[in-house]
């Protein structure tokens, strides 16, 4: 019996001790998309990461219904025509921090990170890779990062007609304030 | 002693397994489960066909509408299928708030200049808080200014005409959405004592969405009291089908009818076409969408 208290209690220490995770439930993420006939900006400010310090793994996912536009016909297309939200209601990015020995989780710093991994957008996996940094405060991280995807890229059709309204990449911006996992 | 360490070390274990399982795809479920998600685009435009969808104007935007209706089909090559004549409706359309719209316009038949206030009192949605169907309210207004060839002077208040219209719609699924409007009209003046001032009408519409921008569009208003049976001019209930195709801004809707007005008051106590003897017109509305603010 002592022995399997020992047993459960080391593999509770064990977990407790790894646990090294950091969440988010407020992250925002914004696209921008510029061309010479229409400028398109929609922020989505409910995005859900999960960031494990020790191993590196970022996970981010967001529901594409909560992404908001200025004009709510752009938002009603973006949703009906191109991203077919019913269908496919969520995009995910799966990954890692490549350099994650040269950020310091303990101490206070900005610090570059170099992330790669699997983007799912509309249903299409593809890899992508971008540079940002990560912010330590205390318990806190800020993660920022920026880089561009390609509709096309994603089976996104956009037909001719709009074909100048909508920028061949658009720009994607993430802005995500982490708390330590309690 | 003893008996105290099995009861909290399993807890402990069992706390710690649940934050390291905790799925990504789970927590983003319980944020989005807490916010009410509403149900957007039950129509592609703020009309079925005739007459309203529960579509609204957002807040700060401006809807330009040009609508035909051309003759009836079976005048035959001699009119070619009725697009020789066309009748006209051109209106403008904004969203004062998200719950109020507001619209104006003027139409070719009978010269009539109308307008109408349109709120969204319900809205379709789930998640933090359910609701089966929207709900709006409709209220219309319209001036036949035609010259008067009666005797004497017309008072200007004989020429109006008023609609209250409740609209109650349910997007079902993405592709099939159902709308039903029970209607009251009153026309301060009719052309003779045979025709009622008061009509009542339950009006049913629908859209089927075939692709992403392209859907099958039908409405039916059934009049009470029943049409084309003593009235001064025959009627018959309006019987509009047709499609609604969406280009990004524009919205263009086609179809065949068998009503020359394209106003409430019009389409619901005026239609003298008869589906049965070719009595139909081809019809388009063209909608395009600004956004002022």
């Amino acid at each position: 019996m002592k022995k399997i208290l020992f047993i459960i209690l080391s593999f509770g220490l064990f977990q407790i001790t790894c646990a090294q995770k950091y969440i988010s439930k407020t992250g925002h993420i914004w696209i921008y998309s510029y061309t010479p006939v229409e400028v398109i900006e929609a922020h989505n400010r409910q995005v859900v990461s999960i960031l494990d310090a020790t191993t590196g793994d970022l996970q981010f996912t967001l529901l594409v219904k909560s992404f908001e536009f200025k004009i709510a016909l752009m938002q009603e297309h973006f949703n009906e025509n191109y991203m077919e939200s019913d269908k496919i209601p969520k995009s995910s990015f799966k990954g890692k921090i490549s350099n994650l020995d040269k950020i310091d989780f303990k101490k206070e710093g900005i610090y570059p990170a170099e992330v790669s991994g699997d983007l799912t957008i509309h249903g299409v996996t593809k890899p992508v890779s971008a540079t940002g940094t990560i912010e330590v405060k205390g318990q806190t991280l800020t993660a920022k990062a920026k880089f561009t995807v390609s509709p096309k890229d994603y089976a996104i059709v956009i037909p001719s007609l709009v074909e100048e309204k909508i920028a061949k990449t658009i720009d994607v911006n993430v802005d995500v304030p982490y708390t330590i996992n309690p | 002693m003893k008996s105290k360490f099995t009861i909290i070390l399993p807890a402990l274990l069992l706390s710690s397994i649940l934050v390291n399982a905790q799925d990504i795809d789970k927590m983003l479920e319980e944020a989005a489960g807490s916010e009410t998600e509403f149900a957007s685009a039950t129509f592609k435009s703020t009309r079925i066909i005739n007459g309203h969808s529960i579509e609204r104007m957002p807040s700060g935007q401006l809807d330009v509408r040009i609508s035909h209706r051309f003759g009836e089909v079976n005048g035959g090559i001699y009119n070619f299928f009725g697009l020789d004549e066309a009748n006209t409706h051109l209106g403008l359309e904004y969203g004062i708030t998200n719950w109020m719209m507001v619209g104006i316009g003027r139409g070719t038949y009978e010269k009539t200049y109308d307008g109408f206030l349109k709120f969204s009192l319900l809205r379709q949605s789930k998640g933090k808080k359910n609701m089966p169907v929207s709900l709006s309210y409709l209220a219309t207004t319209a001036v036949n200014t035609l010259k008067w060839e009666g005797s004497g002077s017309l008072n200007f208040w004989d020429r109006v005409s008023y609609v209250h219209q409740v609209l109650i719609a349910r997007k079902f699924n993405e592709r099939l959405s159902v709308e039903l409007n029970p209607t009251y009209v009153h026309r301060n003046m009719v052309s003779t004592e045979m025709d009622p001032n008061d009509l009542f009408a339950a009006g049913v519409g629908m859209r089927f969405k075939l692709t992403k921008r392209f859907s099958l569009n039908a409405e039916y208003y059934y009049v009470i009291p029943p049409v084309h049976d003593y009235r001064s001019e025959k009627t018959y209930n309006p019987l509009s089908i047709g499609v609604d195709i969406e280009t990004g801004g524009h919205v263009f809707q086609l179809f065949f009818t068998n009503s020359l007005p394209i106003i409430e008051k019009g389409f619901i106590g005026e239609t003298a076409g008869n589906w049965l003897d070719g009595g139909i017109r081809f019809g388009f509305n063209i909608s395009r969408v600004f956004a002022l603010k």
